[in-house]
């Protein structure tokens, strides 16, 4: 059963094809990692599964029903949001309790309002949660902050978190606890996750599976150890190889910047940029990638390319 | 010789803040040295006394020499001279400052008559034509306005910008953050090209360990506005001496290592204000590896041998 | 808890006083507020509210300031100090009354109209700029003559017509705030378009709008003032503007009587200053906090 999924979704604005087709599933309790380069439209796909922008083609499912816009709030109780600018995402002018109550009172959650608050401010580790209750965004450490954007999204027991960049804005050391955090939520809640983020390292830290996209596509997908170790897509080759790190394969630097939605190239959208073909395919490969439509690839769990290299 | 030395160099801000408490690196023409640590541990605050750039009210002590001469005796206009021409800073963020209503050409050109009044206007577009093409951009982007760039053309021009006096020091304040990794590895690898082909001596600030792993030559690690480790760029990542520059090389881990999946590593509690540091080693109230001593006892940096030093009581035994 | 957050709001109400007293000209402008405030609550007590009927007065018509009557007396022979303190209580009420209502259209068109694009932006803010290019004084002159001239229709006349400025800027601070990200995530925990509105938009615009009440409120006296000199005020209701009309109606300007003409119009332009210099003390105050957001 998938938590939350994507079939055929196209999110489009103006003339730019921000998400061009994508099929993707959130299995319930499955951590899922959704890499690629500015632009290559990871938010827009994202708010589509949040149902904060419609999709012009495709639908989106939660729990395998398809999304009903016209019931979105009941929907907004399985799927939160965490941004990735804690200090932007809260309100400056709420306390860290009105921001965690908010959504208890949007959804008039019945129970006692100050021990829920309380109780989602300690499953995100701020402890103890009274401290935190009367402080305002600046005066709490990027880390803390983003603790409270999560606390805010667990109020309400959701069954689907989608994080963009959760701490791409943070500092190094942060960064571990707020991932450990996601972790543990999932093992003890049984939280399904999105995380969209362009750091690979992230993904091989608490990913089960990743979704490469390029360009409003998801050009390769499959278990995080076995994309990452062993990846099929030029592109993904690219990415991986320029993880700064030490004494490892020469990085491959892809020239430019990422290309322009509006005006997606016909054949592999990513041949304009592909190593393996600038250096020379045979003519039957080569041919295929400047004319051949690649397939949408599955939402299953298996290990796909849109690659017309084996 | 080196190019630049700091030697004890301490920064007191207004309201008694030590940014940074005597800190002593150096670098030679050629080579690049990082400097790592997060958010307020002093990486600008070093940037800006390079250059005395600092406000008024700071109190600077200890000394920076550029080329054995030391920056703050310096006359004005001699400072003025050494600005650009010898030293130059890729400031921080300055990518979103560029002024909007005016060419990139032309905002290059600027520091350009500044310097060499007696440049002609011909002149000077050559020279802009120059810079662009070394960092990768076609000259003719020259008549772009900011807005038609994209964020990592962007901190191209504040690299060619940096570059446009021919300085030999170039100061990168965290070059990459907010840049996704294509474009941070183009960047880095610009940098790392300009290192080799020009001679520069660079130092390259960043919060991400592994950033400055790949493309330095030395790196040092900074801890509350103290060096607390300093050694080859390979070895402070891949085998620290100091447990923060661990937390640090494993808050970025390696993809494919299998003792990194599913364990993200991270680092308890928040870095402390400067204004009001614990006693002992600072880093004590986060350290994992603490023992009583640490709380009380005054951490030197220390020399741990193969050209590596670290401020940490338990440095000796890792190894 | 609630101690607590009493003992919050009391700091940042102290930091807030502290702030406003470092500007000079603002303590200068609430003083002169204060004083005129105090003469309109007091007026019945300050002088005799009979004085104002005209057929009580005894005294000579157009006299010259004397112990009797400290700033002489009017065409029908009362005295202006009388008028002229009663004067300040209706011309507070008309700016304040009338400015309510003007901010309370301002607030809800520019929220609206920064909230929503489309045609209901392009709709409202065509409105606004339509009332804000049409000349008040004819339309004002149009409305008080249609309403007829009475102190309610006063206030309801210049409140009607002074709210395009409040909704401009308020609708552009919305637009700005409405692309912050807590916005996008009030939406997806499933806030609607009232919650966004009430519980973020609004904290955020009302600051902006308290400093541009206190600039409506002299805007608002200058309109009374105006109108009631055109003739177009309440006759039974003596305010700073009847008297200055009545004193150029009875040919007190060319004959010299200064004490007729010289205190209603100072009056006017000491309150309108102070409100002034609070106004922009307060948005001073008021404008760092809203970017530094505390
Ligand atoms: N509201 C919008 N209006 C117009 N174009 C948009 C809008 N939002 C996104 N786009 C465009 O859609 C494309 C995909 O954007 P998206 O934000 O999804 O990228 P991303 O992968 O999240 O990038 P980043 O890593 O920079 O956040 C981009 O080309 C962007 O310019
Ligand atoms: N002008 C100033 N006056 C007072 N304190 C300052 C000033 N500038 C910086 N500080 C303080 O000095 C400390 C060091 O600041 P600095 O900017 O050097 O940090 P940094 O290491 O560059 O951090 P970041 O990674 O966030 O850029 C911080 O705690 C900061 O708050
Ligand atoms: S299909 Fe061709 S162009 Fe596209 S990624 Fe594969 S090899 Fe490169
Ligand atoms: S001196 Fe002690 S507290 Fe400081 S880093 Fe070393 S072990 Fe940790
Ligand atoms: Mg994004
Ligand atoms: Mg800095």
């Amino acid at each position: 059963m998938s938590a939350l999924a994507a079939r055929g979704v196209h999110v489009r604005f103006g003339a730019a094809r921000a998400v061009d087709g994508v099929d993707l599933e959130i299995g319930s309790g499955e951590i899922v990692a959704l890499v690629g380069e500015s632009g290559c439209g990871k938010s827009s796909l994202a708010r589509a599964l949040l149902g904060l922008v419609r999709p012009v083609r495709g639908t989106v499912e939660c729990a395998d029903r398809p999304l009903d816009y016209r019931r979105l709030k009941e929907f907004r109780r399985h799927v939160q949001l965490v941004l990735q600018d804690p200090s932007g995402s809260l309100n400056p002018r709420h306390t860290v309790y009105e921001a965690v109550a908010e959504g208890l009172r949007i959804h008039k959650v019945p129970g006692d309002e100050r021990e829920l608050v309380a109780a989602a401010l300690s499953k995100a580790g701020l402890r103890p949660p009274e401290r935190f209750f009367l402080r305002y965004p600046h005066e709490l450490s990027g880390g803390q902050r983003q603790r409270v954007v999560i606390a805010g999204a667990l109020v309400l027991e959701p069954d689907v978190l989608v994080a963009d960049e959760p701490v791409s804005s943070l500092d190094a050391s942060v960064r571990g606890e707020i991932l450990a955090l996601l972790l543990r939520l999932r093992t003890e809640l049984g939280l399904s996750l999105l995380v969209v983020t362009h750091d690979l390292g992230l993904a091989w830290n608490i990913a089960d599976r990743v979704a490469v996209m390029y360009l409003g596509r998801i050009v390769e997908t499959g278990d995080t150890a076995r994309v990452l170790t062993s990846p099929r897509h030029p592109y993904t080759k690219a990415l991986l190889s320029v993880v700064p790190e030490i004494a490892r394969q020469d990085p491959i630097v892809l020239k430019g910047e990422a290309p322009d939605p509006s005006r997606i190239p016909a054949g592999c959208r990513f041949r304009p940029r592909c190593p393996a073909y600038a250096a020379g395919l045979p003519a039957e490969l080569a041919e295929r990638c400047e004319k051949e439509t690649l397939p949408v690839l599955p939402a299953d769990r298996g290990h796909h390319a849109a690659c017309v290299l084996p | 010789m080196s190019l630049l030395e700091l030697r004890d160099l301490s920064v007191t801000y207004a309201g008694d803040v030590p940014a940074v408490r005597g800190v002593s690196l150096s670098v030679a023409p050629g080579e690049v040295l990082g400097v790592a640590g997060e958010s307020g541990c002093g990486k600008s605050t070093i940037t800006n006394a390079v250059l005395r750039l600092l406000p008024k009210s700071a109190t600077v002590g200890g000394s920076v020499l550029l080329d054995g001469e030391d920056v703050h005796g310096m006359s004005f206009g001699r400072l003025r001279a050494v600005r650009w021409a010898t030293a130059s800073i890729v400031f921080q963020g300055a990518l979103h400052s560029l002024n909007a209503v005016r060419t990139i050409g032309r905002q290059i050109a600027e520091p350009i008559l500044l310097h060499e009044p007696k440049t002609s206007r011909k002149a000077a577009d050559l020279r802009v034509g120059e810079l662009l093409e070394q960092v990768g951009l076609p000259a003719r982007r020259a008549r772009d306005y900011p807005h038609q760039l994209s964020g990592g053309q962007r901190q191209r021009v504040m690299i060619a910008l940096a570059l446009a006096c021919r300085p030999r020091l170039v100061i990168a304040d965290e070059p990459t953050t907010a840049l996704d990794v294509m474009v941070q590895a183009q960047v880095l690898q610009l940098l790392s090209g300009l290192v080799k082909d020009l001679g520069l001596a660079l130092v390259l600030i960043s919060h991400d360990l592994s950033v400055l792993g790949t493309t330095c030559d030395r790196v040092a690690v900074m801890y509350a506005g103290k060096v607390v480790e300093e050694g080859p760029a390979s070895v402070v990542f891949d085998d620290s001496r100091h447990p923060y520059s661990g937390a640090l090389a494993g808050a970025f881990p390696r993809v494919g290592d299998p003792r990194f999946r599913y364990a993200p590593a991270g680092l308890a509690g928040d870095p402390p204000y400067p204004g009001d540091l614990p006693a002992g080693c600072p880093f004590h109230p986060r350290c994992p590896v603490a023992f009583d001593r640490c709380s009380e006892a005054e951490v030197e940096l220390l020399d741990v041998g193969a050209g590596r030093r670290a401020a940490c009581l338990r440095a000796g035994e890792a190894s | 808890m609630t101690a607590i957050a009493w003992q919050r709001r009391r700091a940042t109400a102290s930091r807030f006083w502290a702030d406003f007293r470092s500007h000079r000209s603002a303590l200068v402008g609430l003083g002169i507020l204060l004083f005129f405030g105090l003469v309109a609550v007091f007026a019945s007590v300050l002088a005799d509210p009979a004085g104002l009927d005209v057929t009580k007065a005894t005294a000579p018509a157009h006299a010259a300031p004397s112990g009797d009557h400290w700033l002489g007396t009017d065409q029908n022979g009362r005295s202006v100090l009388t008028l002229l303190i009663h004067g300040t209580r209706v011309s507070l009420i008309v700016g304040l009354a009338a400015t309510a209502i003007a901010i309370v259209i301002g607030t809800v068109i520019g929220i609206m109209a920064g909230f929503y694009g489309g045609w209901a932006r392009s709709t409202l803010m065509g409105l606004t700029d339509w009332f804000l290019v049409i000349p008040f004084l004819p339309l004002a002159i149009v409305m008080a003559t249609v309403l007829g001239a009475s102190l309610l229709n006063i206030i309801i006349v210049i409140g009607v017509t002074s709210w395009p400025g409040t909704a401009r800027l308020v609708c552009a601070q919305t637009l700005s705030v409405r692309e912050r990200p807590y916005m996008e995530r009030a939406r997806a925990l499933g806030g609607g378009d009232w919650h966004q509105m009430t519980r973020h938009i609004l904290p955020n615009v009302m600051p902006l709008v308290l400093a541009h009440v206190v600039l409506t409120v002299s805007v608002a006296i200058l309109s009374e003032t105006t109108l009631s000199f055109l003739g177009l005020g309440d006759p039974t209701r003596p305010s700073w503007g009847y008297i200055l009309d009545n004193a150029y109606g009875t040919g007190a300007m060319s004959n010299g009587e200064w004490w007729f003409v010289l205190p209603p119009g100072l009056c006017v332009v000491a309150v309108v200053l102070a409100f002034t210099l609070v106004g922009r003390a307060l948005e001073a105050v008021l404008n760092p906090r809203l970017r530094e957001g505390s």
